[in-house]
């Protein structure tokens, strides 16, 4: 019944969503993190989403395949007194993008709406489906 | 006496299975708005219905004769009669993402609809011939 693979297809979109929404999160919390874990700046991370078949009948849902480091360069400061500085004064702030990542923000959130009402939409079908012959 | 009835809910039937997968591959769509090189699917309705009446099932397939090779039809297990085609974009994208979510959002509305009134019909039928069995 291709009805409850809308569940399947919904679903993997929402996790995807949600993963996206955390990378955009930790982003937006280490945006002036000078040093992360490996005492270079923080790197903007970014998700790679893919079409996945969740199905046999043709159904593609998506799947995150992979979390990776954006490749922009990092923002150059002028704070000649922190201990980050280089001999020329600056320091390297991380690579993200506020205002990229607020609208990367509202996309995934509209993004994860959309498919929860999808999911809505099917279980008011399937629920209409069980009523039949009543 | 069975396959009379059988007969009553043949169309309704078969609408109801194209519509609900149709309403799959839209979902599909919807989850796939953001994958880049992702190409929005559809399957026309009408024809496909036209096609599964007239029970002239789907495309030919090819013939395999090993495990490797393609059956040529683009959605597999597929009804029969529904040819799941690419839609043509609107607008394009830089990352080759074909799918128009306002588009995709009110396919799936309409479709669920039409879904519906489907259920709702053989629901109103099943219970016509339920009057007319227990002739009350």
């Amino acid at each position: 019944m291709s009805m409850f693979n809308v569940f399947a297809i919904a679903g993997s979109a929402l996790t995807a969503q949600s993963a996206r929404l955390n990378a955009t999160a930790s982003n937006l919390a280490n945006a002036d993190s000078v040093v992360s874990a490996d005492g270079t700046p923080y790197r903007a991370k970014q998700v790679v989403f893919k079409a996945t078949p969740v199905t046999g009948d043709g159904g593609v849902g998506v799947r995150v395949v992979g979390v990776v480091d954006s490749a922009a360069p990092g923002r150059l400061v002028y704070q000649p007194n922190s201990p980050g500085a280089n001999e020329q004064g600056y320091v390297e702030m991380p690579n993200v993008n506020v205002v990229e990542e607020m609208t990367n923000m509202i996309s995934a959130s509209r993004a994860y709406q959309t498919n929860a009402e999808v999911m809505s939409t099917a279980k008011t079908l399937l629920l209409k489906t069980l009523a039949i012959g009543q | 006496m069975l396959d009379r009835i059988d007969q009553q809910m043949d169309a309704l039937r078969t609408a109801a299975n194209l519509r609900a997968y149709r309403q799959q591959l839209l979902a599909s769509n919807i989850a796939n708005a953001d994958t880049p090189n992702y190409k929005a699917r559809d399957i026309d309705f009408q024809a496909a219905m036209d096609k599964a009446v007239a029970r002239r099932g789907g495309d030919l397939a090819m013939a395999t004769t090993s495990s490797g090779h393609l059956t040529g039809a683009a959605g597999d297990g597929a009804p029969a009669g529904a040819r799941v085609m690419y839609r043509t974009e609107y607008q394009s994208a830089v990352d080759g993402n074909t799918v128009n979510m306002d588009v995709e959002r009110s396919a799936f509305a309409e479709n669920a609809v039409h879904l519906e009134a489907m259920l709702t019909f053989l629901r109103e039928k099943l219970r016509g011939l339920q009057t007319a069995i227990q002739g009350q």
